[in-house]
């Protein structure tokens, strides 16, 4: 272990003496924190709903009128053809559709559960898509027992499918979008930095031919993996940091809920993951050139597959599938139900347990394709 | 007495792809002798240390370093020997004391061992007053003669040095080689690769690479004497004429 020390020392003094590198660390993440939320305000108002009611009780009544009141919907027209209101969603005229089945009240108040049906228009999916979550919502605040059945997959061509969100995921629906991006926004930052930085910097040293000495000595790889991945580490736990406490918390006044030593529980776990990813793809690249393009392709891939923009529950089941396979999409889950919602580790126990696998797998893929002999 | 071998080469052959780099060329370097590898650009010389460093994996072929199998024991290779690339490196943001630390704490030494080894090559390269300083800003000279004392810090049985001379001014060559035969002394074995003659005439023994083969091995009196001429320039054109391989 003292191997390691003398690469720790070493890996800290570079990256300290580096005046480019280390300005855009530490300042590049907290400028893009005060800039990206506002550009991608999503905050959506005057989502279109088409309300079939085939109730008409005055408990439906109420219901609409308080998604009318919550100042996010518009509606459409109140009726009780699915048909037409399909129609008027083929017309782009309605985003979201919500059916009130017959004996509403009723059921309510004697069986205690009722369902709903939502359907989304999947053509404006991040509009209908926000709808649904705010409708939800507001359904729930309404009558805690009511069941929703939400339908995602209208495109216009394909049928109907159902698909339960007892459990949705949204949980911060309309009171401010920002409270919602900010953290997800500092995971993506997280992500690039650690990402970028881990793989360049081991290529760098393919490229100047510094590795070659280090391989010509008896070294273990594992000891030079570690004293690469624990500088940068460090440093993802530092622009988590300043991004969480002074961007975050002190600019946005977003408190988090949760426990703040969970969510770091989960980050330290992450960053292995990640700078494992960081460390494969430094492992296969000769250059910079190539260790970049590949490390911002799978980048961008797993910014756009993790739920940031796009709820992951509107996305086609290919793209589900790519999503469940995104380290990041699980950071950023964990990050909004303890920041926003206040999980606890019961509620994110599975979280973990996908992310040590990433880690796992990804630090030991890397370690094995790390060749001190070529 | 037998002499005792610290290399033996057997048959060792690199290919890339079609193109056969090192040609199964067999040989044995000697302990305490100064063996050094000459061939024109493109011969194979480095590829062929490279392999022997554990750096590059044969294709085919044996070789034991260091009494060490070259395949099986990699590791335990490597810390008996040292190794001088022909690319400077060093870390160039790291300074000249920064730099003996950290290769010396890689090859574990301990911590009076490295403070003491420290002073002693700083001194003895007379460079205290840049041992501050980074090795980027060193003239070229300088940082060989560092990359070599680093190269042997952890004292190896055999060190490796690939173009150690390669561009540096001819009172800086002289002075590398007497650090050269002070390894000598202190019983580490010399494998050397040059483009100059007048440092073959320095070496022991010299093997001539052709287009990847061992075509001559003697010591530079034998050579120049089986070709009939008076310098080992005269050797090095008559075999390295008779290369087809374009240098690159
Ligand atoms: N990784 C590689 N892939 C393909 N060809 C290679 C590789 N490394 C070396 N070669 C080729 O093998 C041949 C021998 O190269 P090598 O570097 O061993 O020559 P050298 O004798 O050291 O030459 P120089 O005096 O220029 O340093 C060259 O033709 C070179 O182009
Ligand atoms: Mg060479």
């Amino acid at each position: 272990m003292r191997t390691l020390r003398f690469l720790l020392v070493k890996e800290f003094k570079q990256i300290f003496r580096n005046r480019t590198l280390l300005p855009m660390i530490f300042l590049m993440p907290l400028i893009q924190l005060l800039i990206l939320p506002l550009a991608a305000d999503y905050e959506i108002k005057n989502i279109n709903v088409y309300v079939v009611d085939h109730d008409k009780s005055t408990f439906s009544r109420d219901l609409i009128s308080m998604i009318i009141s919550s100042g996010y919907f518009k509606l459409v027209d109140y009726d009780s053809s699915y048909k037409r209101a399909l129609s008027e969603v083929e017309r782009n005229k309605a985003d979201l559709i919500l059916e009130i089945p017959n004996d509403f009240e009723r059921n309510l108040n004697r069986d205690r559960v009722q369902k709903v049906f939502i359907a989304i228009n999947a053509i404006n999916g991040t509009k209908a898509g926000l709808g649904g979550s705010y409708l939800s919502t507001i359904l729930k605040e309404f009558n805690k027992n009511i069941v929703m059945e939400l339908d995602h997959s209208f495109d216009g061509k394909k049928a109907l499918k159902r698909i339960d969100v007892v459990n949705s995921n949204w949980f911060n629906p309309y009171l401010d979008y920002k409270t919602f991006m900010v953290p997800a926004i500092l995971v993506i930052l997280v992500t690039m930095i650690g990402a970028y930085m881990c793989s360049l910097n081991i290529v760098k040293e393919k490229e100047i031919g510094t590795i070659e000495q280090i391989n010509v000595t008896p070294i273990k790889k594992h000891v030079y993996v570690l004293g690469k991945l624990i500088p940068f580490w460090i440093i993802g736990m530092g622009v988590f940091s300043i991004g969480f406490f002074v961007i975050s918390w002190g600019v946005y006044g977003i408190v988090p809920i949760g426990n703040i030593l969970l969510l770091y529980g989960y980050l330290a776990l992450y960053l292995v993951a990640l700078l494992g990813f960081g460390l494969l793809v430094s492992t296969y690249a000769e250059n910079q050139q190539q260790a970049m393009s590949v490390a911002f392709f799978f980048v961008m891939i797993f910014i756009l597959m993790s739920g940031l923009f796009t709820p992951i529950e509107s996305m086609p089941e290919w793209a589900k599938w790519i999503a469940k396979g995104n380290p990041v999409t699980y950071f950023i889950e964990v990050m909004r139900m303890v920041v926003l919602k206040g999980s606890g580790y019961r509620h994110i126990q599975n979280h973990f347990l996908i992310m040590m696998g990433f880690a796992v797998v990804l630090n030991f893929w890397a370690i094995a394709n790390y060749r001190k002999t070529s | 007495m037998e002499k005792e071998k610290v290399i033996s080469v057997s048959g060792l052959t690199k290919k890339f792809g079609d193109f056969t780099a090192v040609n199964g060329i067999t040989f044995d370097v000697y302990k305490g002798e100064i063996f050094g590898f000459l061939g024109a650009n493109g011969a194979g010389k480095t590829t062929a240390m490279r392999m022997l460093c554990g750096l590059l994996s044969p294709t085919s072929g044996d070789a034991t370093v260091a009494g060490f199998d070259l395949y099986k024991q990699t590791e335990k290779i490597k810390t008996k020997i040292g190794y001088m690339s022909q690319k400077f490196s060093l870390y160039e943001d790291l300074t000249v004391k920064e730099n003996i630390t950290f290769y010396g704490g890689i090859y574990g030494l301990g911590n009076r061992e490295l403070k003491f080894q420290s002073k002693r090559l700083i001194e003895s390269l007379g460079l205290q007053s840049e041992a501050n300083q980074l090795v980027g800003s060193l003239p070229l000279g300088w940082k060989q003669k560092l990359a070599f004392s680093v190269a042997v810090i952890h004292k190896p049985s055999i060190v490796f040095l690939d173009e150690p001379t390669g561009g540096v001014d001819p009172i800086t060559r002289r002075q590398f080689w007497d650090l050269i035969y002070e390894a000598v002394k202190n019983d580490i074995t010399v494998f050397v690769t040059t483009h100059y003659m007048d440092e073959a005439e320095y070496c022991n023994r010299i093997s001539m690479m052709v287009d990847g083969d061992i075509a001559a091995l003697d010591s530079p009196s034998n050579l120049k004497q089986g070709h009939g001429v008076d310098s080992m320039d005269e050797v090095f054109y008559n075999l390295a004429r008779t290369a087809k391989r374009k240098s690159d």
